[in-house]
């Protein structure tokens, strides 16, 4: 079996992962930060350290600004609809998932209003016209760092120089990056960035955040939801200071145990030598599928310009039957569709049919790719028949 | 007669936390305890620390940007 779905969550894990949940569970698997008997101690240690990693990954100087939810997605939501007011202006770019995509059309139903920058055909933002988009009430500009259906990836210093040189504030949803593109939150000027665990991060899914940068004034971004935070209790309003103002609820502690070890992982083994793994992949592939009669590759088709996500057809077959026979016929388990992207899928033409994804990722072998080459190969051949 | 510890009242476990490796790194011991009554109503974690380290916990504190919202003697 040839796994080809990490774009979507990455698998299988370092086994360090599911060893750390397990420990967890099972020597101090009780509230984080609710009580200070000594295992709530021990596992709120454990979210802290969490915290610390994940801050140490993106170049942050103080965990307490990373905010735990339940995955990207809450992150975006959290970020777009806690800043966003009506009449406001938020700038974002043609090749969104829906985790943005959807929360800022209902924003838009309620008045604020979206600028949606397009992109060339290979998926690529040209910051030229994120500064052509801005307006005097622009609020916000979201960007994804890289395409979930085509991997291109984003200019986002170039963005974040832009956009804090008109003082507005810069979301980056870097779900396809974290973990596999070098981020350093100071040096991008991000002001907010959310993140998933279970992707390139290798953690356990229910793992994700929003990760507040040391200038961004945490008094203009409301919560998503209000509750129970372990502290302030003689209160009941919510606290203002960070994570707890975003945190409500008990959280996803053992998820978090695993990924404090993935992060780890992933820091250990050097996000840029994962990289290099990853783009001699790409490499390999983009290099077997154009040699392929009646492939069409999308994207940049460049491993230094895109992650290691490729989107391709087989010119004439629909990309659900090409999906159904490379895991029927040759084990390899893939993505076809839309990939919850009309966005990026009408800026590349394939919508509404959509594409065949190989998600490649860091435990993906040379030897996968190749195999899974000569797959397309012969289906391709038969097509053409 | 002096009491030999004092506590620092903090917002929340994750500052607890926070502040305990901070004081860790300088050499510092900490232990997280439940807040005393007699200091808060709230239901939180506070660190308590020997008298003698409070001046040089307050600086590392500061610098850490994490200065506790009260000290008390216990």
């Amino acid at each position: 079996m040839i796994y080809f779905d990490n774009a979507a969550t990455s698998w299988p894990k370092p086994p360090c992962v599911g060893e750390a949940m397990m420990r967890f569970m099972q020597e101090a698997g009780v509230n984080p930060g609710r009580g200070s008997y000594h295992l709530a101690i021990e596992a709120g240690r454990t979210v802290y350290r969490a915290r610390e990693a994940v801050a140490r990954l993106v170049n942050a100087s103080n965990p307490l600004r990373v905010v735990f939810t339940a995955n990207v997605t809450e992150a975006l939501n959290l970020a777009l609809r806690g800043l966003l007011r009506p009449g406001q202006h938020v700038v974002t770019s043609g090749i969104e998932h829906n985790a943005v995509m959807r929360p800022l059309r209902a924003l838009e139903r309620e008045g604020v209003s979206i600028t949606v920058v397009p992109c060339s055909p290979t998926g690529l933002l040209d910051p030229a016209d994120v500064r052509a988009a801005l307006r005097p009430e622009t609020a916000l500009v979201a960007l994804n760092h890289a395409s979930n259906v085509i991997g291109t990836i984003t200019p986002i210093a170039e963005v974040g120089a832009i956009a804090h040189e008109h003082g507005i504030p810069f979301l980056v949803d870097t779900a396809q990056t974290a973990g596999v593109v070098p981020l350093d939150m100071a040096a991008m000027q991000i002001d907010l960035l959310a993140f998933t665990g279970h992707k390139a991060l290798l953690g356990p899914m229910g793992t994700g955040g929003l990760v507040l940068a040391e200038g961004f004034d945490e008094a203009r971004l409301e919560p998503l939801i209000r509750g129970g935070t372990g502290s302030n209790s003689e209160w009941e309003e919510q606290p203002s200071f960070l994570p707890d103002k975003y945190e409500s609820g008990t959280p996803n502690a053992v998820g978090l145990a695993g990924l404090e070890a993935s992060v780890h992982w992933v820091l250990a083994r050097g996000v840029e030598t994962i990289r290099a793994h990853e783009q001699v992949l790409t490499a390999l592939l983009l290099d077997g599928l154009a040699e392929i009669p009646g492939v069409i590759v999308y994207g940049p088709r460049d491993p230094a310009q895109q992650v290691a996500t490729v989107s391709w057809n087989i010119a004439g077959m629909d990309p659900g039957e090409v999906g159904l026979r490379l895991e029927e016929e040759y084990g390899i388990l893939c993505r076809v569709g839309l990939h919850c992207s009309p966005a990026a899928h009408r800026t590349i033409g394939t919508f509404p049919t959509g594409t065949v994804r190989f998600g490649l990722g860091a435990m993906n072998t040379q030897e996968e790719v190749l195999e899974a080459i000569k797959a397309v190969y012969a289906l391709a051949k038969e097509a053409r028949c | 007669m002096l009491s030999q510890f004092c506590v620092l009242l903090v917002p929340s476990t994750s500052y607890a936390v926070r502040a305990e490796n901070l004081l860790a790194r300088a050499g510092i011991e900490a232990k997280l305890i439940p807040v005393p009554r007699k200091f808060s109503s709230n239901c939180g974690t506070c660190l308590r620390i020997a008298r003698e380290d409070l001046e040089r916990a307050l600086e590392v504190l500061k610098k850490g940007k994490l200065e506790p919202e009260a000290v008390h003697d216990l």
